[in-house]
């Protein structure tokens, strides 16, 4: 199952940053995991948020550049060697990973991946297969 | 396609019947010219004592140019043809470039201006019972004022905002149904990107159609208008020392301004060696005044580059068309050694769909080298959350200007709204290399 990322083009200009999570702050969407990709004088913040629909809404209406990207959670053993196993059934299998980063929090006593793929159908289909847990919209409501 | 004519008599005169008026008004003209100081003393010097030594339309080259500075000079009675008691109007230049210039208008001046601008906006298809939004600036900026004074002779329902005030802009055109604006291309972009913040979409208007001008744009940036908007838009031109707009203007066929020719002798001269140029030549554009009392001016230098376009305009108008303005002969800027115009930049720039509604240019010294720095604004609904198509779009800016004006440009991408807004004439140049 997908979940939908709230991707935001900043200018690496003070208090963008700042802006943005104020203004979603005050609109009551919570945010649960971020990361930040940077270029010399731009960046991309990649958010997964409760409403992102309603998110990227709120954004547009104050000109922020945003937009909705299809990702993949996947719950990983907060082990030693955990994402290593994770990454291996990729590799295997010829999925090619954009980028990752990690969620704050967890619900079970497993970490939570975000991924992005190429072809997220492709991978879903085999992280189904190799019975890795895909984390659901729900359970990001939940946390 | 109906073509409607505001005087067809005028506007589709024939060569040698149009020839035979311009001379007779030329020669008026010189009479006129010759009550001021400044003509008098350089007229006599070229040898014209009177407008009887003016005999054919080609005597027209005895005829010094007029500069701009001369009109700086002139300020602020040199040129003055008529006694102040006939003057009904006074427009300056701002003078931010130095010396203010001065045009006076008599009663009869005003009332031909406006006659030209009527017969610019039934030209373009326009006419009673269509909504008019004059985004131009009002006052001493003749953007304004000459469409107003057009439009309500024609009888359009006039809404004269003026220039600015966004969020209002976007509320009356809603509000009252506006069918045609007047504006800055930069200016209707900006409109354009802050119709979402204002709570309304492109569906929400009914705009048909939008006279652009006041400031150098491409070919391109009148496209991108037009297929924002989903209007039609017609290139306008004129300048202060002429009236201001009503000059030059598209017909509903686009493709290229009709000079009104009883109104303004057209020369395109080499800049620098001063020879008249043929058609499809690109020169300096040159300007007589045919008809006007209390300015006359005389070959004035516009300081403008662009060409006239060869052969007849299926509408029927016998006045010929001039292109687009390329550029000013004083906008040049030399970039390491290279000769580059801005209006280059922004035909590369406004191609690319990627690209927003804004744009900035911008040099500075880098060492002893100079450093060109183009900013654009990235357009929104492009944006598909990918730092590396981020990446991309940078470089391929990069590319395309490189291949365009052989300099090596540094390309920055900015967050709609974020470079500074104009509302009247847009300033894309920003070149810090002589402070330093």
């Amino acid at each position: 199952m997908k979940l939908t990322q709230v991707s935001v083009f900043l200018e690496n200009k003070k208090g963008r940053l700042f802006e943005v999570c104020s203004l979603l702050g005050k609109n009551k969407i919570n945010i649960r995991a971020l990361s930040v990709a940077e270029s010399e004088e731009f960046g991309v913040l990649r958010l997964v948020v409760n409403k992102p629909q309603e998110a990227v809404r709120i954004l547009k209406k104050r000109s922020f550049v945003a937009s909705l990207t299809d990702i993949v959670a996947v719950e990983v053993e907060d082990k030693p060697g955990g994402l290593a196993s994770i990454l291996k059934i990729f590799d295997k299998s010829n999925i090619n990973v954009e980028y990752m980063y990690g969620f704050v929090e967890k619900f079970s006593d497993k970490a939570i991946l975000v991924f992005r793929f190429d072809d997220p159908d492709k991978a879903i289909g085999i992280l189904t297969r190799n019975k890795v847990n895909i984390v659901g919209k729900k359970d990001v409501l939940s946390l | 396609m109906v073509i409607n004519y505001w005087d067809k008599e005028h506007e589709t005169l024939d060569k040698q019947a149009l020839k035979k008026l311009q001379l007779r008004r030329l020669k008026d003209t010189v009479e006129a010219a010759l009550k001021t100081p400044f003509y008098k003393s350089r007229l006599c010097k070229a040898g014209i004592k009177s407008c009887d030594d003016i005999t054919c339309i080609e005597d027209l080259k005895k005829i010094p140019f007029t500069t701009k500075d001369d009109l700086r000079e002139c300020y602020p009675q040199g040129l003055l043809a008529v006694g102040l008691e006939g003057v009904v109007r006074i427009h300056t230049s701002s003078g931010t470039t130095g010396t203010p210039t001065v045009i006076y208008h008599t009663r009869e001046d005003i009332n031909r201006w406006t006659d030209l601008v009527a017969r610019c906006i039934i030209a373009t298809g326009v006419n009673q019972g269509d909504i008019f939004q004059n985004m131009m600036s009002y006052g001493m900026f003749t953007g304004g004022l000459g469409l107003h004074y057009g439009a309500e002779r024609v009888g359009l329902t006039v809404i004269p905002i003026g220039s600015g005030n966004t969020k209002r802009q976007i509320q009356l055109m809603h509000d009252f149904k506006t069918t045609l604006v007047h504006a800055t291309p930069s200016y209707l972009l900006h409109i354009y990107s802050k119709l979402e913040e204002s709570g309304f979409s492109i569906k929400d208007l009914v705009l048909k159609k939008a006279y652009l001008g006041a400031e150098p744009y491409s070919e391109n940036t009148r496209k991108k208008i037009e297929e924002l908007f989903a209007i039609d838009a017609y290139n306008s031109y004129g300048l202060s020392e002429m009236n201001g707009p009503g000059v030059a203007f598209e017909c509903l066929y686009k493709c290229g301004m009709h000079v009104w020719e009883d109104a303004y002798l057209l020369e395109v001269i080499d800049p620098k060696t001063a020879v008249e140029l043929g058609a499809d030549k690109e020169g300096e554009i040159v300007f007589t005044t045919l008809t006007r009392e209390a300015t006359p001016l005389l070959r004035y230098r516009t300081r403008d580059l662009a060409f006239i376009y060869k052969g007849e305009c299926k509408c029927q108008r016998s006045h010929r068309r001039l292109s687009r303005i390329t550029g000013r002969t004083d906008d040049m800027l030399i970039v390491n050694g290279v000769n580059l115009y801005p209006s280059q930049i922004e035909e590369v720039i406004m191609r690319i769909p990627e690209v927003g509604t804004n744009y900035q240019i911008y040099l500075e010294k880098e060492g002893s080298l100079d450093k060109l720095v183009v900013k654009v604004e990235i357009y929104s609904k492009m944006f598909k959350g990918d730092l590396a198509e981020l990446d991309n779009l940078r470089d391929r800016i990069k590319d395309e200007l490189r291949a365009a004006v052989i300099i090596n440009p540094v390309v920055e991408l900015h967050e709609p709204g974020n470079l500074p807004v104009f509302e009247g004439k847009a300033k894309r140049v920003l070149d810090m290399r002589q402070k330093l």
